[in-house]
């Protein structure tokens, strides 16, 4: 098929933008890009002489849809139709690429400016081929579904036909390309249908678990239940001569010396068993006997991490995190004080496809196949372990059956890794379901310990919270710390936020929408125990809380997002916020609406990852507890422009899906230093017949940047699901999940 | 141990232990790996086939237990990806991640099969032990109703059939 005639684009995807502050999954992606070259060496777009346009997607792929996305911004600037679009993915390259990773939300605000100059880079090299091709000024031309046409002349030729000459043309200036009136869009904010479906909807295999390589063996990894326990001794002599097995091996590590366990430490003890295949590797792992030295973690509980929480919570803070105005006094004086305390518990990730990797080393060099999340991190774990250099450690991106931050650590990737180099053969390593809930890091759980208080008024006056986390000093755990700006810092005249800690002995760290997924719950719960002892509407209460800064007029830069509710300046924009509050209740009819007995519709609101989201939950709670959503609305001021507005509709809808989930029954407890739950019938998933019927969507576009909406969707509906309840039923839940109150699905 | 299933309508013979459960036999073995690993404990439904036209998780289901019957994997749903559920699927864009997806579809075609009309209740009763960890239950019900509907209408078409769930265009 050598008819083929491919252009290459060279672009500068000026990704680098100015960022006051990052979420720690920006952290990891910049330090990946830190390594990169200049942003002038980009291969984004081939154009074949049959006019096929072949678009690189660069991130990685974990059902966020990124691969339609990333593609859309640039086509349309290209001034091509999407029909004549292929996507294709890119690997790991960081001489090519910047921010190839896959968290925080934070492709859309990362991507909107660099992926449209790519595009419209491309165009104004076809509108010079063109123009020399023509002898005509480029000013008299223009462009439409991959053609130039010259309107003096009635003259038109195809990209592809123009393809050999602008191979030759200089790559212009991006920062001096002009991007398109937003009002000429053709592709952008226009549904398109994932690109995968066709395959995924066949069986194709196109799964990081899916992925062959000639010879390839397959391994599984037992680990400690305890982190960081070693192997005493193991029966591998047997193992060796079950049917299948190649090898059978122990792997000794040191322990973490950080007080705070990394929640990406790398290779662990263990033993590996490789075969030919999976099924023969994992009927011996069935006969696999080991002795662990399971070390002083051991000890740990969660009932003792309960009664130390406790114990806690009635001492003195070991620290204050923030102190505005004079929040003991005013408690003092204050009409009304509400006082209470909510926790949440540890929760996993467990994306569906259980973790997995391929790797083929090869002497100097090493090929992996991957659906991380972080592929650059993982690169440079396995050239750190494996000692060879990360240019020769070559990382496919492969498809990823979900992520939402799993796969933001390489834990897999560096197993596989060495288990290779140790047999000399291509290996894939598949993780056991219960291998991943056991081995997860975790969502940290904690206990907050509010006390608000109003005026004669109603009004909200003071606010103080014991924060009750895990950590070693001043380091909490990872994902497990509060900000000083977290809500309503700066919405009420006095604050205070004190924290305490106590040693953990499990990994934790980012899932979807971080620390968020948690403090939305008690906050925005804790605030509507305020406006009903306020005696005040709770949508009402909260535009009164919101109304109290002025407005911040100066849009954002394009950036990543921030994780909790204002974090750092220009924070939490509360006009926006308003604006979806009020949007979520007119949609919903809150206040309007007549609901029978035992019906209730709760609100919660917001801020994460720059997005601003509203929700509306309507249930109906029995005699019995059992519960029924009914339907749910959401309201998102995520910018101006929703780049594909049928994919974002289903992350929205499925970021509620998900916060239900957690909320209703998903709890990771230790017991002596293990975990205990290790499948879904433990840490359970919301089902069809639990999942509301209807989710809304509705967006209101303001002036501002397009921002993400893999994360910000999910805090607001926990809230907004426990304020219904109350609503509904006078219940007032305060404790995570809620099965552990004796509530259960209808 | 050698064991003969009827594949997607071909006829295979595979020699693996009896225990070994149906679902590495059809990716290892057979090489179809559209059928998905997500817990091997019959709690997600990723790894549903049709054995006999029933679906079943096929990761508890020992290959001994399959000997002699007839397997159907997404693989072989429809000789060219046109069965009604792959047409709604695609129509109303239901994946995210889609990992879940194949054994959604398994279980879906199957519910037709018996239930040509099927209710809300039914999808729910038919589809519960398939979990989508994205979340795209909303869309998995418009899609069984949509395939429902395509099926009735003497469909499938060749290609995807035009209005797509959430489209604005
Ligand atoms: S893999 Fe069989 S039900 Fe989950
Ligand atoms: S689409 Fe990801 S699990 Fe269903």
């Amino acid at each position: 098929m050598d008819r083929r005639l491919f252009l290459k684009i060279s672009a500068i995807a000026g990704g680098g933008v100015a960022l006051g502050f990052v979420t720690e999954e920006q952290a990891l992606a910049q330090r990946g890009g830190a390594m990169a070259p200049p942003p002038d060496v980009h291969n984004y777009i081939t154009v074949a002489a049959d006019g096929t346009v072949t678009i690189t997607a660069k991130n990685p792929e974990v059902g966020q849809g990124v691969r339609n996305m990333l593609p859309m911004m640039i086509a349309d600037e290209l001034d091509v139709d999407w029909k004549s679009v292929k996507t294709v993915q890119a690997d790991y390259d960081d001489s090519k690429f910047v921010g190839q990773s896959a968290g925080g939300s934070t492709a859309t605000p990362n991507n909107w400016t660099p992926m449209r100059q790519v595009g419209a880079a491309g165009r104004l090299m076809f509108v010079t081929a063109a123009a020399q091709t023509w002898n005509v000024p480029a000013a008299e031309l223009s462009t439409g579904s991959g053609k130039v046409y010259h309107k003096a002349s009635g003259k038109s030729i195809s990209y592809g036909e123009l393809a050999p000459a602008v191979a030759k043309l200089p790559t212009p200036d991006l920062a001096q390309v002009k991007l398109k009136d937003p009002k000429d869009y053709k592709i952008i904010g226009v549904t398109k249908p994932g690109t995968e479906v066709p395959k995924i909807v066949t069986g194709q295999p196109i799964f990081a678990i899916d992925v062959k390589v000639p010879g390839m063996l397959c391994a599984v990894f037992e680990k400690c239940g305890v982190f960081g326990g070693k192997v005493a001794s193991a029966n591998l002599d047997e193992i060796k001569k079950l049917p299948g097995v190649k090898h059978a091996f122990i792997i000794d590590r040191p322990d973490v010396t950080e007080p705070v366990i990394p929640r990406d430490p790398g290779l662990e003890s263990g033993v590996v068993i490789v075969a030919d295949h999976y099924y023969q590797a994992a009927a011996a792992r069935k006969k696999l006997k080991v002795t662990w030295n399971e070390g002083a973690r051991a000890s740990h509980s969660s009932a003792k991490y309960a009664a130390k929480a406790q114990e806690m919570s009635k001492s003195a803070p070991q620290r204050t995190i923030r102190k505005d105005g004079d929040p003991e006094g005013t408690l003092k004086s204050a009409a009304k004080v509400v006082k209470a305390q909510y926790s949440y518990p540890f929760i996993a990730h467990a994306p569906l496809e259980p973790q997995n990797c391929t790797a083929h080393f090869q002497g100097d060099k090493i090929e992996i196949w991957t659906n991380s999340q972080t592929p650059g991190g993982g690169r440079r774990m396995v050239s750190d372990l494996l000692g060879i250099p990360e240019k020769n450690v070559i990382t496919h991106m492969v498809r990823g059956g979900g992520g939402f931050g799993r796969r933001l650590t390489n834990d897999y990737m560096v197993e596989a890794a060495y288990i290779s180099k140790q047999v000399n053969a291509p290996v894939k390593l598949i993780w056991t379901r219960e291998d991943d809930m056991r081995h997860d890091y975790y969502r940290p759980g904690g206990w907050q310990n509010l006390e608000a208080g109003l005026d004669a008024s109603g009004k909200l006056v003071a606010w103080q919270n014991h924060f009750i986390s895990y950590g070693e000093g001043e380091t909490f755990v990872g994902s497990g710390a509060m900000g000083p700006t977290e809500f309503p810092q700066r919405f009420v005249p006095n604050y205070a936020l004190h924290a305490s800690v106590q040693p953990l002995a499990i990994r934790t760290g980012a899932l979807r929408a971080p620390s968020s997924n948690a403090f939305a719950f008690v906050i925005q719960s804790f605030i509507d125990e305020l406006a009903h002892a306020a005696g005040k509407d709770p949508v009402a209460f909260r535009l009164e809380i919101l109304e109290s800064v002025p407005a911040v007029a100066a849009a954002p830069a394009p950036g990543a997002g921030g994780r909790g509710g204002g974090f750092a300046p220009p924070g939490m924009n509360a006009d926006r916020m308003k604006g979806v509050v009020k949007l979520a209740a007119e949609k919903s009819g809150w206040g309007k609406t007549k609901l029978p007995k035992g019906t209730g519709m709760g609100i919660g609101f917001h801020f994460s990852h720059q997005g601003y989201f509203a929700e509306v939950a309507q249930v109906s709670v029995s005699a019995d507890n059992k519960i029924k959503l009914e339907k749910v609305w959401v309201a998102a001021d995520v910018g101006s422009h929703i780049i594909n507005p049928g994919a974002a509709d289903n992350i929205c809808q499925g970021g509620i899906i998900d916060g239900i989930s957690e909320m209703m029954g998903q709890e990771i407890t230790i017991e002596n230093g293990k975990v205990v739950q290790g499948n879904f019938d433990k840490h359970t998933m919301l089902r069809i017949s639990e999942a509301p019927p209807v989710i809304e969507v509705h967006y209101l576009k303001s002036t501002f940047n397009p921002t993400g909406l893999g994360e910000p969707a999910l805090p607001p509906i926990l809230p907004a699901v426990a304020n219904a309840i109350f609503a509904a039923s006078g219940k007032r839940l305060r404790d995570l999940p809620l099965k552990n109150l004796g509530f259960s699905w209808a | 141990m050698a064991y003969t299933l009827k594949v997607n309508g071909q006829s295979k013979t595979v020699d693996v232990p009896a225990d070994t459960p149906l679902l590495w036999v059809l990716r290892e073995a057979l090489d179809l790996q559209g059928t998905k690993f997500g817990c091997g404990a019959a709690q997600c439904g990723a790894c549903t086939v049709h054995l006999n036209g029933v679906a079943i998780r096929s990761c508890v289901t020992p290959v001994v237990s399959a000997n002699g019957k007839a397997v159907t994997t997404i693989e072989g749903l429809s000789p060219d990806g046109t069965h009604p559920c792959q047409i709604a699927w695609q129509d109303v864009d239901v994946p995210q991640c889609g990992y879940c997806q194949a054994g959604q579809i398994m279980s879906a075609a199957a519910l037709l099969a018996k239930k040509p009309k099927p209710t809300d209740k039914d999808i729910d009763e038919a589809l519960n032990g398939n979990l989508c960890r994205c979340g795209t239950y909303v869309r998995i019900r418009a899609a069984v109703h949509k395939a429902a509907e395509l099926a009735a209408a003497g469909k499938p078409a060749g290609s995807p059939s035009g209005a797509r769930l959430g489209g604005r265009e």
